[in-house]
């Protein structure tokens, strides 16, 4: 039998097909599934080895971004998500995804000093970024190390949290990308590296087990190297990108 | 407007009936309506004449392009029929899968898929209130091509602006600032392409004083269509579905206003309100009714709104329709039936289906979350009849509806103007091209391109900042998982030449979108042509647009490149004055593998700089003269037949793999173009005017900044191969790339300018 991810779109989601294709290429079967069709029972997240929220702009960001799905997951889901999370199953959050984890309590950063909040120029950033992949528990980076160049496109994707969050953050392994520079020195929080003004230049974190990951960069826009800026200077047009590895560690892991 | 109006008036009466009621129609249209009513021997209600103002505005069935001019002593009829289509009609492609037709230009892409083109403008909404205007001119772009049941892939945006330093004391009362409208229009097409998930992945932006107070906004999106799900058959007994958002009082009069000039005086009554997130519900559930094959036709709902389009349908179905104006769920109780039948609310699709299928496509719908009624049935006859709540309030003839053809006259005359070259020399380059460089229109756009998100669906190959950050000359999408194949979307204008010549700024216009495709390695090229005038009934204004028109014709038959799809829009004019003759052509080509795709930026360290095409005194409307405060006269010509050649075999080259960097030469010219490839690849050029291929003797400025068109610059690795490929067409080996990240050109041994990379690309980034 084939294993299944479930990736959960709501009005306004839009990175849903390209997130689909990627988990597809690795042998597993991708259902894109509304939010509506959980909340009328019709299935039901048990089903699934997998979950990843897509980017977009769920239910057009409207409050928060991610708000109003966070919120419907967290209501109407959190038990069954608990227990989805607890059991080891994966769970990506990518870009508005990222915020509806962290808006359902699945990922650190919705206290009353922390949240994913504007970009610090105000503006929604489409750009490619440097990310240090930093040492950490995470099951999706597994195999990573060094630097690996991913794009943002987002508005709200600045990162805070108190700095005794962040030092616990730090402390159990549970950042895993930060915004870094050409070189894989630290941004040290100047723009346009880090894009949005992120706390310590985190871009992504984990869960303490490593099986919960959220990330503002988007890996299934760099699945393929022709996808990267630069792919034109070098001769490596078929091969894949930075953002495979991801996918393919997603994989393997629901497969072992 | 409840009771009838009787149109047993004299002339005097009719149009200030037309006045009053807004409907901006002419003397003879209105004489039409009296003999209409006359012989059916009754008045007319207010919904019908509304419906005819509707059908028959210049907005919706381009009177000025299908009408009479005079021009040159002769009388051209249908200049849209003798120019711009003869040229489709003429070459005949078999890739030409519907033009002119339908909501958007179709052609053959890969087996079973082809590619929908469509570019609309909105600049009157973006003039009254910028976000709402522009994010509503990308809102209705985007169901042009669901309504051809296209699956939108990516948009591109073209915008004039007014100088952002326009001083404030100069505006009159009422008009909003080009800075403003710069601010909000950006926001607005970034707010509603974005939140759709669609890439906006070319675009262009342009300033001129003759845009203060008339901006124009072109929103363009491309779609992909599956052959087989192309449907268009109406039949009597079949259904209309309206789906998507609610209908308001928003946006009524809308086409009317486009066809007059525009007063501070409007309302904003006549602006839409956009939900990008709503368009998103009905994108996915159309493509859903399209491949379960349920639909029968479709159409969007954009100018006139409902009134514009079951009209159509009915036409195209040879049929009638009755409508129920009570079924549409409407946002405010107690709206006219003439309010609901003629409002332009957005997000709305009209679908019509097989009595059978109305079930299931209301099930896709409400999965969707999508509101969705049976508004309307399609009758035997050719009636339409409006109707609410059981009672008629309208009852028209299709055939006179759409078959009365009011020919409108224009009379076309040249103003009298007179150009000369001025004496101008540049006495230190490297500080012309460093000023050059930061004027609006050649200086860096990536603040405003960095808030379009233009990697979203990971298909954009090539994007819209190339390199570093260069300015690429067109995108390259990878739409098919399955296939290597590309496609290719460019753009070329230049209003400046137009001050000169309008034939010379269209010819350039065309020359410049297909040398901005074949530069990336597109090639089978399709263009679109959007036409941005003054008032036509000026015979001024309708003469560049007859120059134009047939510059049109003679360039694009020359490269054998036909229009698949285009729109005017006229009467842009203010109390200061029209705006200056614009004409956007966007070009659409395919590659049959993107992995071939050439990007602007220079490589690496050593590889050979070709200068491809003839470097000519051309400085008319260039911004070399603009810098020095004249317009010249020499307005840059296109050779179309030798520059098809040359172009045809820099195709051949890119084939090869011998090219790995291409960039067009444009505003600026060569000097612009170098530090251009310079900025995207961090790298140094050396550069020798003496090698540059020339005709006549021409002046180290006139090297440096004529625009001269159907040039490249080519960064090589084999010389020996590109030099093969490109046969005996016109080109030159003039230099080679350096690590010493400096631009330094040199003529006769001398030194002309000598300068840092990053000294440029200050001057570049900084200038907007």
């Amino acid at each position: 039998m084939a294993y299944k991810v479930c990736i959960i779109r709501a009005p306004g989601t839009n990175c849903d097909r390209e997130t689909a294709m990627c988990v597809e290429s690795q042998g597993l079967e991708a259902e894109v599934v509304h939010v509506k069709r959980l909340m009328e029972g019709e299935i039901r997240f048990s089903d699934y080895d997998g979950l990843i929220i897509p980017g977009g702009f769920s239910f057009g960001d409207h409050v928060r971004a991610g708000a109003l799905l966070g919120k419907i997951l967290k209501e109407r889901f959190g038990d069954e998500l608990a227990q989805f999370s607890s059991d080891g199953k994966p769970i990506l959050g990518i870009c508005n995804g990222f915020q509806v984890l962290v808006e359902c309590g699945l990922l650190p950063g919705n206290t009353a000093q922390s949240a994913l909040t504007t970009n610090l120029s105000s503006r929604f950033e489409c750009r490619w970024v440097d990310l240090s992949v930093e040492t950490s528990r995470c099951i999706f980076t597994d195999g990573l190390s060094g630097s690996i160049r991913l794009p943002v496109a987002h508005g709200e994707g600045r990162f805070l949290v108190t700095a005794g969050e962040l030092k616990e953050l730090t402390n159990t392994g549970q950042v895993v990308f930060k915004y870094a520079q050409k070189n894989g020195g630290s941004a040290g929080g100047s723009y346009p590296e880090n894009p949005n003004g992120s706390i310590d230049d985190i871009a992504g974190i984990c869960n303490k087990e490593g099986n919960v990951f959220g990330l503002m960069p988007h890996p299934e826009r760099a699945f393929y190297r022709f996808l990267h800026p630069r792919w034109t200077k070098s001769d490596e047009s078929e091969s894949f990108g930075d953002g495979y590895k991801i996918f393919n560690n997603m994989a393997e892991y629901i497969m072992r | 407007m409840a009771g009838p109006i009787s149109l047993d008036v004299d002339d005097t009466g009719l149009m200030t009936i037309s006045r009053d009621m807004q409907l901006s129609l002419s003397l003879d249209e209105m004489k039409a309506l009296k003999k209409y009513y006359h012989a059916l021997g009754r008045s007319a209600t207010g919904i019908e004449l509304e419906t005819f103002a509707q059908t028959w505005s210049e907005h919706c069935c381009h009177k000025t392009f299908r009408g009479e001019v005079e021009f040159e002593g002769k009388i051209v009829s249908n200049l849209l029929k003798t120019t711009i289509a003869k040229v489709t009609s003429t070459l005949d492609h078999e890739w030409c899968f519907s033009v002119f037709e339908d909501n958007a230009g179709i052609v053959d892409f890969d087996g079973d898929t082809a590619i929908a083109f469509k570019v609309e403008t909105h600049n009157h909404p973006s003039a009254l209130e910028p976000f709402g205007g522009a994010a509503t001119g990308v809102g209705g772009v985007i169901r042009d091509i669901l309504g051809v049941w296209g699956e939108p892939i990516a948009n591109t945006d073209v915008l004039c602006f007014g100088p952002l330093d326009y001083p404030y004391e100069k505006l009159p009362a009422g008009m909003k600032h080009p800075s403003f409208i710069y601010k909000y229009v950006t926001a607005g097409i970034g707010h509603y392409g974005n939140n759709m998930g669609i890439p906006t992945v070319n675009g262009a932006i342009y300033f001129d004083e003759s845009y203060v107070g008339n901006p124009l906004v072109y929103c363009g999106t491309v779609g992909l269509v599956k052959k087989s799900r192309y449907k268009r058959e109406i039949r009597t007994g079949d259904v209309m579905i309206l789906a998507g958002g609610k209908t308001g009082r928003d946006g009524i009069h809308g086409v009317t206003f486009a066809s007059v000039d525009l007063s501070t005086e409007q309302e904003r009554s006549v602006v839409q309100i956009g939900d990008p997130i709503e368009e998103e519900k009905v994108s996915r559930a159309v493509i859903s009714i399209r491949d379960k094959g349920l639909g029968s036709a479709i159409t969007d709902l954009g100018g006139g709104g409902l009134s514009s389009a079951i009209g159509e349908m009915a036409e195209l179905g040879g049929c009638g329709a009755d409508v129920h104006l009570e079924r549409v769920p409407l946002k405010h109780p107690g709206m006219q039936p003439w309010e609901i039948w003629t409002s332009e609310s957005q997000e709305r699709m009209l679908v019509c289906c097989h009595k059978k299928d109305v079930e299931a496509i209301l099930g896709v719908f409400a999965d969707e979350e999508v509101e969705a009624v049976v508004v309307a049935e399609f009758t035997e006859g050719e009636r339409l009849r409006l109707m609410h709540t059981d009672t008629v309030v309208g009852e028209i003839n299709i055939s006179f509806l759409f078959g009365t053809n009011i020919r409108t006259r224009r009379v076309a005359t040249p103003p009298e103007r007179s150009f000369s070259e001025p004496r101008v020399r540049s006495m230190d380059p490297a500080a012309d091209l460093l000023a050059i460089l930061a004027m609006p229109n050649v200086a860096s756009k990536e603040n405003v391109i960095r808030t379009y998100d233009h990697e979203v669906k990971a298909q954009t190959v090539l994007k819209p900042l190339q390199g570093l950050d260069g300015p690429g000359d067109a995108a390259v999408l990878k739409p098919l998982n399955s296939s290597w194949k590309g496609v290719v979307i460019s753009n070329g204008m230049n209003p400046e030449y137009g001050k000169i010549d309008p034939y010379h700024m269209a010819a350039c216009a065309i020359d410049e979108a297909i040398r901005n495709n074949i530069a990336v390695g597109g090639r089978r090229i399709a263009l679109l042509d959007n036409f941005c005038w003054g008032n036509p009934e000026r015979p001024d204004r309708m003469w560049g647009l007859v120059r134009a028109s047939q510059a049109c014709h003679d360039v694009a038959l020359a490269f054998e490149t036909p229009f698949i799809s285009g729109k005017d829009s006229l009467y842009n004019e203010t109390e200061l004055g029209p705006i200056t003759p614009t004409l956007l052509i966007s070009a659409l080509g395919v590659m049959p593998d993107i992995r071939r795709a050439v990007s602007m930026d220079l490589k690496e360290e050593g590889n050979s700089i070709f200068i491809v095409g003839a470097t000519k005194d051309e400085l008319g409307g260039s911004h070399f003269y603009k810098l020095k405060g004249s317009l010249g006269k020499n307005v840059p010509m296109v050779d179309a037949a030798s520059a098809k050649t040359s172009f045809d075999m820099l195709t051949k080259a890119i084939d090869s793999g011998c090219v790995r960097s291409c960039h067009d030469l444009s505003e600026g010219g060569l000097a612009v173009a170098a530090s251009e490839t310079c900025f995207a690849g961090g790298l140094g050029l050396e550069l020798d005017l003496d090698k540059m291929p020339r005709k006549g003797e021409l002046s180290t400025e006139k090297l440096l900044f004529s625009e001269s068109q159907s040039r490249f610059l080519v960064g090589t690795d084999d010389s020996a191969a590109f030099e093969k490929a490109m046969a005996d067409t016109v080109f030159s080996e003039i230099g080679c790339v350096t690590d010493d990240k400096r631009l330094r050109i040199t003529r006769k041994a001398a030194e002309v300018l000598n300068i840092e990379i990053e000294v440029l690309k200050r001057s570049w980034k900084n200038g907007l």
